[in-house]
């Protein structure tokens, strides 16, 4: 018993010294002549061992040098190291020799790096060599592939080693790893692999039932992976086109005031944020909350400048819509250069908060920009909070009832100027917060409202005016119809075709998707 | 929003004096480039500068009076007419890019510039014709008023009115200010039409050119001034103006409001389409920034500025504003804007009527 415990403990013991011992015995061949060389780094390649990649690194860079006694010697930017064991070495200089390669040995050494990279602990490099294997893919380096695949730790990697495998084994000799190869890259998802499984239909005629077989499976899945890339874009533009819409909705939809600032409200709350960010870099603990802390201020300058605007002009225009069209179009101007000659009309920078960095990977490997998907989540809780203020407080159901008859609201002791007021307010605050949220995918600068300005109004009329579940619809409608299109006929037609639609689609529906009902509708 | 109808006034002496003012200011700027031609020490000379920024202003007076029929008088608020005007300006452009023939950088015998450059190997269908002025002249009044046709046609059938078709027209103008900023579209991309050459076999650069433009300018703003003023004065003037002021009265009244409006909105584009091409050779340059909605809007603030409904009024606001324009923008350009926004705000606050509006109150 005894005896086979301390067997087993040799051979745990010697199977690594093993390794070492092969390692350190073909590392001196790095230092020989050139033909030694490249036998030293292909026996180095084909090893496995991630400790030869930095003296192999090192020769191609110019970095190995060899000591008096044949061992080799690693130069760092000024430290010297030994290449088998990785010990630091005292610079103990004039015997120090530069070994010089020549291009067959720089060949070599590339493709064993290439494969050792395989296990190397860097994971990007693992990723980059899984890459650089599939392009090449060679049978032989399909043991050295399944090694790395079953020691793989981290699930992206190893996918993508697992493609590296398949596609490799698919120009092996051996007919079952062929088929393996193929069902394995029919399995994916991935265009590269569709393109590696065209070239092997070419050179193998017997295998073309298989291979067809898994180039149509590849393809459902990129038809699919596409339609919901194409969804989550149109859902995303939709969301933006929400939170610029919501604000006119109130403003235009509920009110019947039509005010071209409100792009400029938009912006002002782009604006807001970048100020809000500036003031939190004093305090770096806040910086973090700077995007947070944007929301109500970017809301309250918003409806700050929007109740100014209804007290002091718009107030004198009611029942003349289109002399407000003209007069909120020159404040807009006015504003746009206001903002121009205070921040300057080159684009202001807005960072982002490091939990909206990055990108999400859904099922399939799609993937998302997180911001975009905040943006979608935000403009939901926007459009809920809206919903929630005008049904369920007092100043939605005043809002409610000075929109559906002035006179018997005034009867009723309903302060309607200051209940104006207050909407529209509450509508370019909207616009405000809308604006925190562009500030995150588009450029601050002063014309950053007019490029939203028309599309939201159209989103306002194409969902029926007066109604947030149309602006709802509409905004996420109009999102995805551009989005669809967008591949066939490019971005600006899809526009256009939009638009047209839009018009031949009013023919129909003069009041838009979801119209008014009873006396509102008739004002 | 209504504008009190005005009972047609007997020849009173304000508008005797209008009218007598209008005459001399058309006398005037008639004189304009005979001017120019008088030595530059004389006291009466007229500068290069001032005549061919005049003969701009002519232009955009021709689109102030086609914006005033389709608003002044068919109470459309068109947010899109420059891009008739740009229409009218890219058919003209097409001409003279024609006429440039192999004198252009790449010396190509029948390709303008930009084609060779963007690899065209023959001349877009689009683009057959325009080598003939008669055609590019159709093509001037033809598709701006075809667009208008189509656009008017569904506007009106479905009873959009008011905010609804200014929004409408305004997204018109910007998705074509959008098509024509693509380099696939055959119209330049963004660098538009440039380096013409010639006018029915005159040089452009000459001074003679300048002159004869000028004066074609005036001529066809006199002659659409006049076709306004008596379209207005028509029972169709009568029955179009009655639309504006109550459209769905004057339909139960068994008139087309449809096709009234249609046919006002259609002679408006037209005659944009027109200012637009009298345009393009004067400043020698055509590109989509033509078409973008602040141009149209800001053609809008000419008309309320002078005075809506009253034709001499876009004229006036025409001139005055660009004047301002003119010397605002190089004498404080950071100012000029607000000065615009202003207009804006004030026109429609305090002066609804505009500058005649003003002057007719100042007689009284």
């Amino acid at each position: 018993m005894k005896r086979i415990a301390l067997l087993f403990l040799l051979l745990t013991l010697a199977l690594p010294a093993r390794a070492q011992d092969t390692f350190v015995a073909a590392l001196p061949g790095l230092g020989g002549n050139f033909s030694s060389q490249v036998e030293a780094a292909e026996r180095l390649g084909t090893l496995g061992d991630p400790r030869a990649i930095p003296a192999l690194r090192a020769l191609s860079d110019g970095r190995l040098l060899r000591r008096a006694d044949g061992s080799l010697v690693i130069r760092e930017a000024n430290t010297l190291t030994d290449a088998a064991t990785g010990a630091p070495v005292q610079p103990d200089s004039a015997e120090l020799a530069r070994i010089n390669i020549n291009n067959r040995v720089r060949v070599a050494l590339r493709g064993a790096l290439g494969r050792l990279q395989l296990v190397s602990p860097d994971p990007a490099e693992r990723l980059a060599a899984a890459e650089a294997v599939f392009r090449t893919r060679s049978a032989e380096n399909i043991p050295l592939l399944e090694a790395a695949v079953a020691r793989e730790r981290l699930s992206h990697i190893r996918d993508r080693m697992a493609l590296a495998l398949a596609a490799s084994r698919t120009v092996s000799n051996d007919a079952e790893a062929k088929r393996a190869g193929i069902a394995a890259l029919g399995a994916s998802s991935s265009p590269d692999a569709r393109a590696v499984l065209l070239e092997a239909r070419a050179q193998n005629a017997d295998l073309t039932g298989e291979i067809d077989a898994a180039v149509a499976a590849i393809d459902t899945r990129l038809a699919i992976r596409r339609g919901v890339e194409t969804a989550f874009q149109g859902l995303s533009l939709g969301s933006v086109l929400l939170l610029a819409a919501l604000g006119l909705a109130v403003t235009f939809g509920v009110m019947g005031v039509i005010n071209m600032a409100h792009g400029e409200f938009v912006m002002l709350g782009a604006y807001t944020t970048y100020a809000v960010q500036e003031l939190c870099r004093g305090t770096p603990w806040l910086l973090p909350w700077a995007l947070p802390l944007s929301v109500p201020a970017a809301f309250l300058v918003a409806a700050a400048c929007g109740a100014t605007l209804e007290r002091g002009l718009i107030r004198h225009l009611y029942g003349r819509p289109l002399e407000t069209l003209l007069m909120t179009f020159g404040v807009g101007m006015m504003i746009q250069q206001a903002v121009r000659l205070a921040f300057g009309a080159q684009n202001r920078e807005v960072l982002s908060p490091v939990w909206m960095q990055g990108t999400l990977l859904l099922p399939l490997d799609i993937p998302v920009t997180q911001n975009r998907v905040w943006i979608l989540c935000f403009s939901l809780v926007v459009l809920l909070l809206v919903v929630a203020a005008i049904r369920f407080t007092r100043f939605g159901l005043e809002m409610r009832a000075v929109t559906q008859r002035r006179p018997v609201a005034a009867a009723m002791g309903i302060r309607t100027g200051r209940v104006d007021s207050l909407t529209f307010a509450f509508g370019s605050g909207i616009a405000g917060i809308a604006g925190v949220a562009l500030s995150q995918i588009d450029n601050v600068s002063p014309n950053l409202g007019t490029g939203y300005i028309i599309d939201s109004f159209l989103v306002v009329v194409f969902g029926g005016v007066g109604s947030l579940a149309g602006a709802l619809i509409g905004a996420f409608g109009l999102g995805i119809i551009n989005k669809v299109m967008e591949p066939w006929v490019g971005a600006v037609l899809a526009k256009v075709v939009v638009l047209v639609a839009i018009m031949l689609f009013i023919q129909r529906r003069p009041r838009g998707l979801f119209a008014q009902k009873g006396r509102a509708a008739e004002a | 929003m209504s504008i009190a109808v005005r009972p047609p006034a007997p020849l009173s002496l304000a508008r005797l004096g209008l009218r007598a003012g209008l005459i001399a200011a058309m006398a005037a700027l008639a004189a304009f480039p005979l001017l120019n031609m008088l030595p530059a020490d004389n006291a009466l000379h007229v500068s290069d500068f001032l005549v061919s920024v005049t003969g701009k202003w002519i232009c955009y007076a021709i689109l102030a009076l086609s914006l005033d029929l389709a608003w002044g008088y068919a109470g459309i608020l068109s947010l899109g007419h420059g891009a008739f005007f740009a229409l009218g300006g890219y058919a003209m452009g097409m001409h003279l890019m024609r006429l440039i023939g192999p004198r252009g950088v790449y010396g190509h015998p029948v390709l303008p510039d930009f084609m060779v450059f963007l690899g065209y190997r023959e001349l877009p269908w689009y683009w057959l014709g325009f080598d003939h002025f008669a055609f590019a002249l159709l093509m001037i009044v033809l598709v701006p008023g075809l667009l208008a046709f189509l656009l008017g046609f569904l506007c009106f059938r479905s009873r959009i009115t008011g905010v609804y078709l200014s929004i409408i027209t305004q997204a018109m103008t910007y998705a074509l200010m959008l098509a024509f900023f693509r380099n696939d579209m055959g119209f330049g991309g963004n660098n538009g039409f440039t380096d013409f050459k010639e006018l029915l076999g005159m040089p452009l650069n000459t001074s003679g050119a300048r002159a004869s433009l000028f004066y074609a300018s005036l001529i066809a703003l006199v002659g659409c001034y006049l076709l306004c003023r008596w379209i207005t004065g028509t029972k169709y003037g009568r029955v179009l103006t009655a639309i504006r002021d109550a459209e769905s009265r004057v339909r139960f009244l068994g008139y087309s409001v449809t096709s009234h409006k249609l046919f006002a909105f259609v002679l408006s584009a037209m005659m944009a389409g027109l200012a637009g091409a009298l345009y393009v050779p004067q400043v020698g340059i055509i590109n989509p920034g033509e078409f973008s909605p602040s141009n149209s809007i800001e053609a809008v603030i000419w008309v309320a500025v002078g005075g809506r409904g009253t034709l001499v009024g876009a004229l006036l606001g025409a001139f005055t504003v660009n004047g301002l324009k003119t010397w605002l923008t190089s004498a404080a350009p950071d100012l000029w804007l607000f000065v615009l926004g202003g207009l804006f705000v004030a026109v429609t606050l305090f002066l609804p009527r505009g500058l005649i509006g003003l002057l007719q109150k100042v007689q009284k």
